[in-house]
């Protein structure tokens, strides 16, 4: 099958960028990221500088890979990452315009390649549970409720991709953070410091540039774990809590 | 070389009580004074990072990825070991000992095996007070689960994700360090090789890789935890940047590289659907507890079959060789994980493979949804049913799915002594980097218990032990602009030049796919005499090939994944070469290394008594019961092999069987 692409060419950070054309050629079977690799060894073949994208395990849980396709972080599909994403999936002739994740907080590096060092600040400034190694009493002393747990699984099943943030009109780092304050705050064990993690993860996300969330929903949409919008009616609620408390004085 | 394995006095169950007494600390006050540079952000990597610097050591930690939280460890799905006996079905840590050294096929150092499972309820332990979310039970207690053909249920997880949250895990307390500026953490670096000053290891070369500049990194000790080095074969289900670059530059500046040639297989991954193939994918080898395996007897219905000229299910039964149940009947389609590989193979060099590729065997659940139903089927398989169809668009409840083996693990590594140091003092070796528990052979759930085992509960007591024998008198005072350093970085740099100006023809890619090939075909699955001999040829007529064609377009500042690839390319060239070496070298059939001409035949004893059925592997423990340990002698010269014998005083040795 022919593939007519528009890719983002930026040469690095600062520079501005375009679109540029190219045509591959490829079959059903390959996943996206190896239908760029095909590009890649054509733009080699002719001497050309070959086009940058950030991908890793390519097996959709390292969460390294972030294009969007025509506008959609990911592609087209919903629930998985971009290398997870295959050729079947388009049609002979089809043009694509693929582009890096757009956002403030996520300058581009290179290409298709973005800075998403925003996410690790947002877990530095609280995203742990305080736990020197050496320090844990025995894993069964607290037992925790199966739903609960499973509850805390779904939140902690982010990839950190990113992909949220490109699809929110304000490029809001809402559903990661909240994924992370759901899956800490609702755990036994994250208790203590819930209050100080919530305002500190949330300062950082402000910080960081990050856009307020308006309820689009599109991050919930877009991305491929599915984490949903509760997480975002959790952190609201414990930062509500927090915030009332810290003015209240309350000891944290 | 000196392989001293320092393994500690007394009874086995007491070695590591007693070696953590001895092992000398480093004043408290004093510990800021002390520089540690750890390369790897994964289990190994991250753990021992984030402990070290609880402990109040400065730690500077590198990554090849734009975060420590995409380290490959990520990608486990299965589950951790841990001898906990929560399901009181007999576990301990004594029978955790056993079962890894009898999988490793007894090609693993005791002492080492033995404090993996010591140590590994505490990793259980740790994990949950950080708020791993491990699958748990309705009253709230942890749940756990049978894996890897072992008898009793010791594997912990969380959903098919087990390795992510416990990287997660690793990652939060790594990102706290960093918040607390105890971790300096260098994304997007890449380490490129080793500085050693008076013949310690005192820092590294890395290349920042958004930037392209060359830069030079001092510390009091090294620790590497890089990972395995499965991508030299190309295709394997490790992510794409995985390499042994770190490790075999460590190997080129005088550290020991022991058993290249220990690597596993996985019987059941997609099968390579063309030549553009990036990566491998693994399923859960569950799908063998209902799925049967076959090709068509006839290589003329194979070749209808590849060509879509006919439907798998219109084979009558009585044209399909069901293989592994015809030649192990009492294992069936759950003969071990070699076996069923090895088996896979054969029958495709026979031409009655499938695919388009002619490189795959059918899993066929049409009996299991005959006798089941399919709702029962989709319950216990959905998910792997639903991933198989995404990845190659075919529907599993309708034809058979289609498998073939895929490398995924490598249990070689730097060669290590019991405080996990190489030969190379203050160079420290941990996870799949490292060769020590694993032997010839790594049981399933058993590689995120190393690697987390050696980051929390090794490292940061022998690392200390090594920073308090070189004395505060010493901390802190080897500097990046000594001499040592700066050759180093010169020949970094001219090394990167070389790769840039040789301007042919061919990209890093295409190299890599073809030593992939070589590797794959003569040291993959089965090995033999004549292959290895070829294959060593081969390899060295490609490398000579690379060196003058190679293309690298852009430039080497700034961002350039061609000239990262070629790096790790240039590396795989040799490295490859080492691995047929070793694999030439160990006259006989270990674990995932299979010699053809080492195999268990009709009439030998434990294949008569049916202990164990023919075509297994047959160890040599007379003259093989030790680790091979390789020396580097200079480019284009044999590497000088030395032994590290293997001793048992805890385990008898027998016969692998699984019967």
């Amino acid at each position: 099958m022919n593939i007519h692409l528009k890719v983002w060419r930026q040469k690095q950070k600062g520079d501005s960028g375009k679109l540029v054309s190219y045509d591959v050629e490829t079959d059903e079977g390959s996943s996206f990221l190896e239908m760029l690799d095909i590009l890649n060894e054509q733009l080699v073949a002719k001497g050309e500088d070959s086009v940058s994208f950030d991908h890793d395990c390519r097996e959709g849980i390292c969460g390294m890979c972030s294009l969007s396709i025509n506008g959609i972080p990911h592609g087209p599909d919903g629930a998985t990452t971009v290398c997870q994403l295959h050729m079947r999936r388009f049609k002979d002739g089809d043009t694509l315009v693929v582009e890096p994740w757009r956002s403030r907080a996520f300058p581009v590096v290179k290409d298709l390649v973005v800075d998403r060092g925003a996410f690790d600040r947002i877990i530095q400034a609280g995203g742990f549970i305080t736990s020197r190694t050496g320090s844990a009493v025995e894993a069964n002393v607290h037992p925790i409720p199966k739903p609960i747990a499973d509850y805390a699984m779904d939140a902690a099943s982010c990839i950190g991709c990113g992909a949220c943030v490109a699809a929110c009109p304000n490029s809001s780092a809402m559903l990661f953070t909240a994924a992370k304050v759901s899956h800490m705050n609702s755990l036994p064990q994250g208790k203590a410091e819930k209050d100080k993690r919530t305002l500190a993860m949330v300062d950082r996300m402000d910080a960081e540039g990050f856009g307020n969330c308006t309820n689009y929903g599109e991050c919930q949409g877009v991305c491929p774990k599915e984490i949903k919008l509760d997480v975002i009616a959790q952190l609201n609620r414990d930062y509500a809590v927090a915030k009332t408390k810290k003015f209240l004085g309350a000891a944290i | 070389m000196n392989l001293d394995a320092k393994i500690p006095e007394g009874p086995i169950a007491s070695k590591w009580t007693n070696h953590r007494f001895k092992l000398k600390l480093v004043n408290p006050a004093n510990k800021r004074k002390y520089n540690i540079i750890v390369v790897g952000s994964g289990l190994a990597g991250g753990a021992a990072a984030a402990s070290l610097a609880e402990m109040g050591y400065n730690v500077s930690c590198f990554c090849y990825q734009d975060s420590p939280r995409r380290a490959h460890s990520i990608a486990a799905q299965g589950g951790i070991n841990a001898a906990k006996n929560y399901q009181n079905d007999g576990d301990s840590v004594q029978r955790l000992f056993y079962d890894t050294i009898k999988g490793g096929d007894y090609r693993a150092r005791e002492a080492n095996v033995y404090r993996l499972a010591e140590v590994s309820a505490s990793i259980i332990d740790q994990c949950v007070a950080q708020g791993v979310p491990f699958a748990r039970e309705y009253g709230g207690m942890l749940d756990n689960r049978s894996f890897g053909g072992s008898q009793v249920s010791r594997t912990f997880y969380a959903r098919g994700q087990t390795g992510q949250q416990l990287l997660l895990g690793v990652y939060a307390q790594l990102s706290r360090q960093i918040g607390l500026g105890q971790v300096k953490m260098y994304n997007r670096h890449e380490m490129l090789d080793l500085v050693l000053v008076n013949g310690h290891a005192k820092g590294i070369i890395a290349r920042n890789m958004v930037t392209g500049e060359v830069k030079r990194f001092a510390a009091d000790c090294v620790v590497l935890a890089t990972g395995g080095y499965g991508n030299v074969f190309f295709l394997s289900t490790n992510a794409q940047g995985c390499n042994v670059t770190a490790a075999y530059r460590a190997y080129k500046r005088g550290a020991g590289f022991a058993n290249p040639c220990y690597t596993q297989i996985h019987p059941t991954c997609i099968p390579v659907h063309g030549e553009q193939q990036s990566k491998l994918t693994l399923m859960s080898e569950s799908l063998r507890n209902d799925g049967r395996i076959w090709v068509p007897k006839d290589k003329a219905v194979a070749e209808k079959i590849r060509k879509g000229q006919m439907e798998p299910s219109a084979v009558a039964e009585d044209a399909r060789d069901y293989f592994l149940e015809r030649k192990y009947p009492s294992f069936g389609n759950l003969a071990p994980r070699d076996i069923s590989s090895r088996s896979a193979k054969e029958v495709c060099d026979e031409g009655r493979g499938v695919a388009n590729t002619g490189l795959g065997v059918f899993l066929d659940f049409r009996d299991a949804i005959q006798r089941l139903g399919e709702d029962v089927v989709r319950e216990r398989y959905g998910n792997l049913f639903d991933m198989y169809q995404c990845i190659t668009g075919h529907n599993p409840y309708k034809t058979p799915m289609m498998i073939y083996p895929a490398v995924h693990y490598t249990m070689g590594g730097l060669w290590v002594d019991y405080n996990l140091e190489s030969n190379i003092p203050g160079l420290f070796v941990g996870g799949e980097a490292n060769f020590s528990d694993h032997g010839a052979n790594r049981l399933g759930a058993s590689a995120l218990m190393q690697g987390l085992s050696d980051g929390y509960f090794v490292l940061p007591y022998t690392v200390s032990d090594y920073l308090a024998r070189q004395g505060v008198s010493a901390a802190g005072k080897v500097k990046a602009d000594a001499p040592e350093f700066i050759a180093v970085e010169k020949e970094v740099k001219d090394r990167i030049k070389q790769f840039m100006t040789i301007k042919g023809t061919k990209s890093p890619r295409q190299y890599h796919q073809q030593v992939g090939k070589i590797v794959w075909e003569f040291c993959g699955m089965a090995r033999s005499k004549a292959g290895l001999e070829k294959a060593i040829v081969d390899i060295q007529a490609l490398r000579a090939d690379f060196w003058k064609n190679l293309r690298i377009t852009g430039e080497a500042e700034g961002l350039n994944q061609e000239l990262e690839r070629a790096g790790r390319v240039a590396d795989f060239l040799e490295f490859g070469e080492l691995m047929c070496r070793d694999a030439l070298m160990r006259e006989e059939s270990c674990g995932g290394h299979f010699r053809v001409e080492h195999q268990s035949e009709a009439n030998d004893p434990e294949v008569k008594s049916g202990l164990i059925a023919p075509g297994e592997a047959k160890r040599d423990d007379s003259k093989f019961a030790f680790v091979g340990v390789w020396e580097y002698k200079g480019d284009n010269v044999p590497p000088q092999l030395n032994k590290e014998p293997l001793v048992y005083e805890s385990v008898k040795l027998s016969t692998r069987s699984y019967t």
